[in-house]
């Protein structure tokens, strides 16, 4: 249905207008274009150049003094660490809250899909200044897990990897629900009934033929949440301050009060290294998830 | 019977999981309506002051309004750029199109902090010093993938022909635009302003590298009044502008004929 004047037409009149076409397409593409090359892709360029730049010509000494050094290699596991560690949390619960949400209709449905929305409509800097105010010693949680008995003095939360973490699935939990929620909410239920007709348990369809067809969705809600997350500044400065460095943080520091723009350009291309092994992974995962 | 327990208990992941999205802006609410200066839950009654001090909020205005200025020009700006790109993409009109469709959407995955630096000693080299064109091209980059993807969404499940067949009942070209496309992408052109404009308002780690001690924008003159004197005002700024955004996502229903005045209009129900 989406492609009927294409294949209404296979080869007709389009066969004619494919120059015109193309150059039309192009013209049409060029400001697009324009705005990925001189915004984009040569200021990234620019910055990997001055990456490189020492007190004399090329150097890599900015890389060796992140990378040879046991502080600079804490900023990279602490970045991939506070990632990965969203990115799964956030996968556990999302993928389940994607089918709930597919489930759901009229009111209820309604009220899930701006649970999602309205957070994005709050400062995150605010929003982490919230969540911190939930998580103090007399704070709601630790009164109410005091109150169900569960603890009887107060957890230290607050500057904890465990504020870090829960505050930064908070602020990142809809952009792994949304993408997954998209494709399920295309897959036609008919195909679990057919697989069951074929003889397929439950659990066999949902395994064989649900999953495989809900993993584009997973891609890229995978890919979006772990490099929002590895990169965050604003969670990590809020949520733990300086006993949670991460390259973000040294980024900011390096440009904002050390006035040392090489080390922040190395950490900056190390973030971006970062960046296009998931771009380019989750473009292959997806092809591969889409076609097969 | 199984399939609905099961139905049944990943719509209460769903219903946990929106709790947990909710309870730092029902924090946020809560602490607008305090009556102690601290920002902190309230206790012992409300107080409706810190709405009446946003407006003595001197220093947040300006932010404010450079803000709005800048989402809503980038915003425009990617409108305009990510719909053309859109049609090129979805009509497959040019060579290429899968790697600038991929490389459209390919800025939400980079480091907003690195794009940030990365445009800062950019537009140094360029001899560029003037704050506002920095902080407004910034955005551009950042909210143009959130509209390219959309449009292009919404593009491919746009049937071109029905252009031509307004044009066969005697539309003239741009009036078949107006009249055909523009209504049948109304929605995907809604989200992606609404996302779009969402992104660019809470831009910190691209803006904070471009900004000057005279521009600043409101996340980070938000930032600066958290770490400095957090008192409840901001958190009534903030729940205006949660309040601002469902009301301009509560609207009638799109695909449902126009109501008669004489019966009352329809109900009302949200975009989303």
């Amino acid at each position: 249905m989406t492609r009927t004047s294409e294949s209404l037409a296979p080869a007709s009149p389009r066969q004619n207008l494919k120059m015109p076409m193309a150059s039309a397409g192009l013209a049409l593409a060029l400001p697009a274009a324009l705005v990925l090359i001189f915004l984009y892709a040569v200021p990234l360029a620019h910055l990997f150049a001055r990456s490189f730049e020492g007190e004399s010509g090329m150097s890599l000494a900015a890389y060796e003094r992140i990378l040879g050094d046991s502080y600079g290699r804490l900023l990279i596991w602490n970045s991939l660490g506070l990632g990965l560690v969203t990115t799964g949390l956030t996968l556990i619960i999302g993928y389940p809250a994607a089918f709930g949400l597919a489930f759901s209709k009229g009111a209820l449905r309604s009220l899930f899909l701006a649970s999602l929305f309205l957070p994005l409509a709050a400062s995150v800097i605010v929003k982490a200044f919230a969540w911190s105010i939930l998580l103090r010693s007399h704070g709601v949680v630790n009164e109410t897990l005091m109150f169900l008995h569960l603890t009887n003095a107060p957890i230290r939360m607050i500057f904890t990897q465990v504020s870090l973490i829960s505050g930064s699935a908070n602020i990142f939990l809809p952009f792994m629900i949304l993408p997954i929620y998209a494709v399920v909410a295309q897959i036609d239920p008919v195909l679990a009934e057919a697989a069951a007709t074929l003889g397929a348990s439950p659990v066999q369809a949902f395994l064989r033929v649900v999953v495989p067809l809900t993993l584009p969705g997973v891609v890229a809600g995978v890919a979006l949440v772990f490099s929002l997350s590895v990169s965050a500044y604003v969670v990590p400065t809020l949520l733990m301050g300086e006993n949670y460095p991460t390259l973000a943080t040294a980024i900011a520091k390096a440009f904002l009060l050390t006035r040392d723009p090489a080390l922040g350009s190395a950490a900056g291309a190390i973030l971006v290294f970062i960046g296009l092994f998931v771009v380019v992974s989750s473009h292959r995962l997806g092809e591969r998830s889409s076609g097969g | 019977m199984k399939s609905a327990s099961i139905r049944f208990l990943m719509q209460a992941v769903m219903a946990g999981a929106a709790l947990f999205l909710i309870a730092p802006l029902i924090v946020i609410a809560a602490v607008s309506l305090s009556p102690s200066p601290v920002f902190d839950l309230p206790t012992g009654g409300a107080s409706l002051r810190w709405y009446g001090a946003v407006a003595s909020l001197d220093s947040f205005w300006p932010a404010l309004t450079l803000s709005l200025e800048i989402a809503l020009l980038s915003t425009t700006i990617s409108l305009v750029v990510g719909t053309f790109a859109g049609i090129a993409i979805a009509r497959r009109a040019m060579p290429g199109a899968q790697i600038l469709a991929a490389s459209l959407t390919s800025p939400l995955m980079m480091p907003g902090l690195v794009l940030g630096i990365a445009l800062l000693q950019y537009f140094r080299a360029l001899g560029v010093t003037q704050t506002w064109p920095e902080l407004l091209l910034a955005p551009v980059v950042v909210t143009l993938p959130f509209v390219a993807r959309t449009m292009i969404a919404g593009l491919s499940r746009f049937d071109f022909a029905l252009l031509d067949a307004a044009r066969t009942l005697g539309c003239d070209f741009s009036s078949s635009i107006y009249r055909v496309m523009v209504p049948a992408l109304a929605p995907a052109y809604l989200t992606a302003a609404l996302f779009s404009f969402l992104a660019s308002m809470d831009n910190y780690p691209v803006s904070i590298f471009l900004t000057d001690a005279r521009s600043k924008t409101l996340p980070i003159k938000m930032l600066q009044y958290i770490e400095e004197s957090p008192d409840p005002s901001i958190a009534a700024l903030s729940t205006l502008i949660l309040i601002a955004t469902l009301a301009s996502s509560y609207r009638r229903p799109r695909d449902r004929p126009a109501p008669s005045r004489r019966t009352g209009g329809v109900k009302k129900q949200w975009v989303w």
